[in-house]
């Protein structure tokens, strides 16, 4: 082949792909896959009747800071869907992409649907794990991701930091010394929740897995409902997961309209059906009546307890904070 | 006579034979162990449920699109190679100048760095908050997350490997043949062609070879700049990765077990060059003992 007509069938392959109308891209985190698979194309059919479009969604998906970071340094996001709205904070503040107060542009937060932490242990529940103080015992194997760079593991240490506080007696000290009773029982500390899920269920390493419930309904489909089961705790933390319109982006690329309309349409009956399905709570009363069997009722408290994520993220989970020192200590011994 | 040297050579030079059992039992077990069954364990992962379930894992639209843009890739990455490395080679062989050795260490720079670091070099040069991003955002250019980062990234990596491979060849060889050329009234163009080219022709497929199969196997450096968009920045590594993400662990062997092959591929290709040059390099030995 001449060295013309190499170059132009590169670009001619190149070039394929890129024949749909409206393309969209979703940047998510690493567990909203399936749900997203299946929200995209019942989106897709609602948006190409009532526009006479032709839409592509497009997903990208990663852990949830590094994907914030991602879109930070370029990745040409229209939407954003994290777990948790410090990430979208991160792209309003370093990458100046969105308004400082993207939050209250839709309903509850912006966030359409909610997830808790729960337990999950090995059929039978052969170490009788019952309730978050079951975890600091000795002999049990925790398994949770690691809080500094997965929100999932963020959420089951202020879950379990959250608990302590709520016993009877309980105070700053006592929750530090209990959360750091939680962390001293795990084995591996994976960087993201799919990594902890694999762990545990593909490696049998440890007792008893924290993460959300929706990834409970995940394993149930790929390793079958009889090999685990879920523990609903006495109390969790309510993981709200946020999304957001990327304004810089779509108003370069035209796509507003279409990018607004994703993300409203998660609020819709159909949205939030399918988020139920995925064993994401939903937000609208219908559905969650209709479902209500799949989600007990669970005492549940809000990050705005413990301060709200600035606050937490600081006195936590930055470094020198008090995760650091958690770990420090359990290095010691 | 000749029989008698090796035998009482080998008798002294050599270890007792438990010795050498143990030692060629060692390399093999260890070969066996950490080679030959994860490269089994791939095929037999992916072939686990059947061939039609790995059949399918390769018309998935996303799985092709992975495999299209590997292969654009390296349709890009290698052909530039090429060009770059015949051009340093020769200029490092034939010629002494001043950053001659700079410009050898700089070649290798691509095999000292971690991968992670070349993509993040590109990220820091070319994305939104680097240096050249707001003229790149004003100019509506992409680069990072898009397929010219991808390119470069691969390109930075594999950068090392024509290169090295002819430098050390050219420089064995001299520059006697095509001073001879020169003198006898051939053109730049025509030395090039048809005294150093056939010259370095294994050598060269050899380089070529090798930086192909890492154009297609990279994963840190182009993990970093791809922005894991699927269907449109997912090479054939990146995919496997989602796949086994989404314990989807037949589709993500499946397409290992493409990269693997294409390792195999490889290998036998190599161990052909060698064959073939080593026996060109005794004919010549026979030729030049007949005169």
């Amino acid at each position: 082949m001449s060295i013309p007509r190499y170059l132009a069938a590169l670009l001619a392959a190149i070039s394929l792909g890129a024949h749909a109308d409206t393309t969209l891209l979703n940047v998510s985190y690493d567990v909203m896959r399936d749900f997203y698979k299946d929200y995209n194309p019942a989106f897709k059919k609602y948006y190409d009747a009532k526009f006479k479009d032709n839409l592509t969604v497009q997903q990208s998906h990663g852990g949830s800071s590094k994907q914030a970071l991602s879109v930070i340094s370029g990745l040409e996001a229209d939407v954003v869907t994290m777990n948790q709205s410090t990430d979208i904070d991160a792209i309003a503040e370093k990458g100046k992409l969105l308004p400082a107060d993207w939050a209250k542009r839709l309903p509850d937060s912006s966030a359409p649907f909610s997830s808790l932490q729960v337990l999950i242990v090995r059929k039978g529940n052969p170490k009788g794990i019952k309730d978050w103080n079951d975890l600091v015992k000795p002999g049990v194997q925790v398994i949770v991701p690691n809080p500094k760079t997965s929100g999932n593991g963020r959420y089951t240490y202020l879950a379990a930091w959250g608990y302590a506080l709520k016993q009877p007696g309980g105070n700053d000290q006592k929750a530090q010394e209990f959360v750091a009773g939680v962390f001293r029982n795990v084995p591996v500390l994976d960087a993201g929740g799919r990594a902890a899920t694999t762990t545990f269920m593909q490696r049998k390493i440890g007792d008893v897995l924290v993460t959300f419930e929706n990834e409970a309904e995940m394993i149930a489909r790929e390793f079958g409902r009889g090999e685990f089961e879920v523990v609903y705790p006495s109390i969790s933390i309510d993981a709200d997961l946020p999304v957001a319109v990327v304004d810089k982006v779509v108003d370069k690329k035209g796509t507003r309209k279409a990018a607004e309309e994703y993300l409203k349409y998660l609020w819709s009956p159909e949205g939030q059906e399918i988020a139920a399905q995925n064993y994401l709570r939903p937000r609208d009363k219908g559905v969650a009546a209709k479902y209500a069997k799949q989600f007990p009722a669970v005492k549940l408290f809000g990050v705005e307890e413990l301060g709200g994520w600035q606050v937490i993220q600081k006195r936590h989970f930055n470094d020198g904070g008090v995760y650091d020192q958690i770990a420090a200590s359990i290095a010691k011994k | 006579m000749a029989a008698s040297m090796t035998a009482s050579r080998s008798a002294a030079t050599t270890e007792a034979r438990w010795v050498r059992w143990l030692l060629t039992g060692l390399a093999l077990t260890f070969i066996g162990l950490f080679l030959i069954v994860p490269l089994i364990s791939v095929f037999f992962e992916a072939l686990r449920q059947g061939w039609g379930l790995f059949a399918a894992s390769f018309t998935d639209p996303d799985a092709l699109s992975a495999i299209k843009l590997t292969l654009i890739t390296a349709a890009i990455a290698v052909p530039l190679n090429l060009v770059f490395g015949v051009a340093a080679a020769w200029a490092i062989a034939r010629f002494q100048f001043r950053g001659r050795s700079v410009l050898i260490t700089l070649i290798g720079l691509p095999f000292a760095v971690s991968p992670v670091v070349a993509g993040l070099i590109y990220v820091l040069l070319f994305g939104a908050q680097g240096w050249f991003g707001p003229w790149l955002a004003e100019h509506d250019i992409k680069i990072i997350f898009a397929i010219p980062g991808i390119v470069l990234a691969t390109v930075f990596v594999t950068f090392p490997f024509v290169a090295r491979e002819l430098i050390p060849l050219m420089e064995a060889q001299g520059s006697d043949e095509e001073q001879a050329a020169l003198v006898l009234g051939a053109s730049g163009w025509q030395t090039f062609w048809r005294v150093t080219l056939p010259n370095i022709k294994w050598g060269l497929l050899y380089g070529v070879i090798l930086a192909n199969a890492r154009a297609m196997g990279e994963f840190g450096a182009v993990s970093v700049v791809s922005g894991h968009i699927r269907g449109m920045t997912n090479t054939i590594p990146l995919h496997v990765e989602i796949l086994y993400n989404e314990y989807n662990f037949v589709g993500a062997f499946a397409c290992a077990s493409l990269l693997a092959l294409l390792a195999l591929v490889t290998l036998a290709v190599k161990s052909f060059i060698e064959w073939r040059s080593a026996r060109l390099a005794e004919e010549d030995r026979r030729h030049a003992t007949e005169e």
